[in-house]
């Protein structure tokens, strides 16, 4: 099946590779950016820095607006595993915590700090560690952490989450590849920083411990290639090696098997098959990190095209708007219809929709293409079955049954044919005939599938809650049922216990509201008779007649009939009260 | 005779046998609860609004099984109609508006200086997704709100209101009419 570490290191040592299935080879146009070194870039008057640039879920704010900062301060503290910090890219004031438009392919505004420099880029003061060598790993993963290192190479994955292996490991593989047409970022800090890279480098190798680093270099660098080799030559067991250029050989998935012809399990990681894979620019960070303690607040990135009258490399501070690094390429906007420009590659980048973009950890190029370099898409064709996508798939998969599928909707038959193995390389939608849009269609019905899957998960979620609450209620009435019964069995018992006593209390009180009654009716006959008796003189004689039936009651419970005596009285008053004010209304109202 | 015996006595035997396999089948493998109500309240939205007239999403399921019309959930919509419909193998039909109308995924907010501290949201509340105590303010938990707009009514100061769930960019559809933006990969002519 797959070949087995020695076969492998003997096939590297020739530089005899592997392959992958399908793949295309669209032109390079690397040469219009690698040619210069890469170019600082003057100090931006505003920042904005996203709160969340990688996979996973945003720290928690740490700075409030107006408060002053200082370079490579952290805006946010990482509190979940999944979580990587951002660090002020320069030393200035919080002017506002807002959401600002996100470097996604959307542009929904996403929280951002938006810096105000004020030019002196001051920095925080740093902590290197001192010797790395000598450090724990656990440390060093923290500080790679604390750095807010993730992905450089394009999804953006945490990298000490990455780095915490406990699986076996055999080969180390640091990728600089880059695969795709126009970009030269990895090319240039290779070709200048190769040092740098392989202090990286050394630094995972001293906490992963792979048996065998492979350094892949694709072969339209040879300076590249040949500065990386110069670097890693003392180390017998790093291997730089020679890749055939084939879109897309950068694929992390597809590397592996170039390198190793070991192939990665459908939902599992490069680790399942003994291997871990970082860019370059990855290596670059943490070295930065670990020796200069220096956190992640600038990337190399490549501004090309044809569009730009000087394309060329820069290192750019994260949170920088496009707009000013258009302005250092000098964009030409007679070259363009209307201004188009893609964040990322031809294949895989996107269109920002608007020039305040912020650079992200993940964006390694801007490319501002010529009206004539990269036409506009025409309106898609039908589909002519001509089979050119499956061929040229790297993953081997049947663009055109994911098509039919994710067109139609049918998402459960598009997962069956693996929509999740596709890496979104854009390789079957280049070669399409019919200008289909493929890779379009996939990534809408894998966010379809997400979003239901979402969906799911909260409604089991609910049906969970709704149900424990409708369990909880009932119990609690039943509770409280029981409580009941169990108070009027107290009551029960307590008056057998009396006995006769209780009995006789309760025919005593039978017997008051019996007289009572009488009482009423005796007085709603008087009521009639006296109409025009004085009210002062119906009030005793009401009350005489409630007293008089009360007295023969006596007998039976004098305390109690003098009692309600009382109380009869009371009501009688408050009664003649209440026909007085009706009267004097009255009479207020024939005045 | 004896053969006539021996068969009856070999039908009886088998019958026996077979009787008590049954048997013990049926209190073995014994199903509790009808699996057609499962399956249905699966579809369902679970969020417990009653907007179909019955207590819950299982109630409604359990009336589905025993042959309710399967276009009373509005927070469902015409999804959750189609798939009730592929499960009870009849016909789907439009949403019964006498139910309400489909709209978009909302979740309650407390204007919380002005909440008095009733709890007579958190007693309507039908998934315990508001957090507060008698006199005390109460806070909705976001990401337990099924949006069912269940507490607006009991609330006496009518301090909460319904809010359209933003979408961010994780759950963004790739819509790319909705957006000034253009296909990817860009065609590369060489």
């Amino acid at each position: 099946m797959f070949a087995n570490y020695d076969q492998i290191i003997e096939r590297l040592s020739v530089n005899q590779l592997w392959d992958f299935p399908g793949g295309v080879h669209p032109p390079q146009q690397k040469s219009l950016s690698n040619k210069s070194n890469i170019e600082f870039i003057p100090l931006e008057p505003t920042y904005y820095v996203p709160v969340k640039q990688h996979i996973g879920v945003e720290g928690k704010l740490l700075v409030a607006e107006g408060d002053r900062i200082l370079k490579g301060q952290l805006l946010t503290a990482s509190e979940s595993p999944f979580s990587v910090p951002v660090h002020a890219p320069t030393s200035g004031i919080v002017a506002k915590i807002t959401r600002h438009v996100s470097a996604h392919p959307s542009g929904i505004p996403e929280l951002s700090v938006i810096i105000d420099a004020d030019g002196q880029d001051t920095w925080i003061e740093l902590k290197p560690v001192p010797d790395y060598a000598k450090a724990d790993k656990s440390e060093l993963i923290e500080r790679i952490c604390d750095a807010g290192i993730s992905g450089m190479g394009g999804a953006g994955f945490p990298t000490h989450i990455k780095t915490n292996n406990s699986k076996p490991l055999e080969f180390l593989i640091i990728n600089g590849i880059e695969c795709e047409p126009y970009i030269s970022s990895d090319d240039r800090l290779m070709r200048e920083h190769a040092w740098q890279i392989r202090q990286g480098i050394d630094i995972l190798v001293h906490i992963l411990k792979p048996k065998q680093v492979i350094i892949a270099v694709e072969d339209n660098k040879p300076e590249a290639l040949e500065t990386m080799s110069i670097a890693c030559q003392q180390k017998t067991n790093y291997q730089v090696v020679n890749v055939p250029t084939k879109y897309p050989a950068g694929g992390e998935k597809q590397l592996v098997q170039v390198l190793t012809s070991r192939e990665v399990p459908s939902d599992g990681l490069p680790i399942d098959v003994g291997c871990i894979m970082y860019n370059v620019a990855t290596c670059y960070a943490i070295a930065d990190a670990i020796v200069e303690g220096k956190p992640l607040i600038e990337r190399v990135v490549t501004l090309t095209g044809r569009g730009l009258k000087s394309p060329k490399n820069v290192w750019a501070r994260l949170g920088t708007p496009i707009q000013s690094l258009l302005l250092h390429g000098n964009y030409d906007a007679s070259t363009q219809s209307s201004p188009r420009f893609i964040m990322g590659g031809p294949m895989m980048g996107f269109t920002v929709t608007s020039v305040l973009t912020p650079i992200v950890k993940i964006s390694n190029c801007i490319l501002v293409p010529a009206d004539n370099e990269l036409p506009h898409p025409e309106d898609e064709r039908a589909c002519i079955r001509c089979s050119a996508c499956s061929d040229v798939c790297p993953a081997s998969l049947l663009p055109q049954q994911l098509f039919w599928y994710s067109k139609s909707k049918e998402l459960e038959k598009a997962e069956e044919y693996n929509l999740f193995d596709c890496i979104e390389c854009g390789a079957c939608a280049y070669v399409c005939p019919s200008e289909i849009p493929l890779v379009h269609y996939y990534r809408q019905a894998k966010a379809d599938i997400r979003n239901q899957r979402e969906e799911k998960e909260k409604s089991d979620k609910a049906k969970i809650r709704f149900e424990v609450r409708t369990a909880r209620l009932q119990k609690e009435k039943e509770a409280r049922e029981e409580k009941y019964r169990l108070a009027s069995e107290a009551r029960k018992a307590s008056m057998n216990k009396d006995g006769g006593n209780a009995k006789d209390k309760i025919a005593a009180a039978l017997a008051r509201a019996k007289a009572k009654k009488e009482a009423f009716a005796k007085e709603a006959e008087n009521a009639q008779s006296a109409e025009n008796i004085k009210k002062k003189e119906s009030v005793s004689e009401l009350s005489d007649s409630f007293a008089l039936p009360k007295t023969k009651l006596v007998a039976v419970d004098e305390d109690a009939a003098a009692k309600k005596e009382r109380v009869a009285a009371a009501v009688a008053k408050a009664k003649a009260k209440k026909v007085a004010a009706d009267e004097a209304k009255k009479e207020n109202k024939e005045l | 005779m004896t053969l006539t015996l021996i068969a009856l006595a070999a039908i009886a035997l088998l019958a026996l046998i077979f009787g008590s396999l049954l048997g013990f089948a049926a209190i073995r493998f014994k199903v509790e609860g009808d699996p057609l109500v499962e399956q249905i309240d699966a579809v369902l939205p679970q969020t417990q609004c009653g907007q179909c007239g019955y207590p819950g999403c299982k109630p409604y399921a359990e009336a589905i099984a025993n042959g309710d019309d399967i276009n009373k959930c509005p927070p469902g919509g015409e999804a959750t109609i189609k798939e009730l419909a592929t499960l009870m193998g009849v016909e789907a039909k439009p949403l019964d508006s006498a139910h309400g109308v489909e709209s978009v995924k909302k979740v309650a907010f407390i204007r919380e200086d002005e909440c008095i501290g009733c709890t007579k949201c958190i007693q309507a509340c039908p998934v315990d997704a508001i957090l507060g105590a008698a006199k005390q303010m109460h806070t909705i938990i976001i990401d337990e709100c099924t949006g069912c707009d269940l507490c607006v009514d009991p609330c006496p100061v009518d301090c909460i209101d319904m809010i359209p769930v933003e979408v961010d960019s994780s759950q963004w559809e790739w819509e790319f009419n909705k957006v000034p933006a253009g296909n990817i990969p860009v065609r590369q002519v060489s």
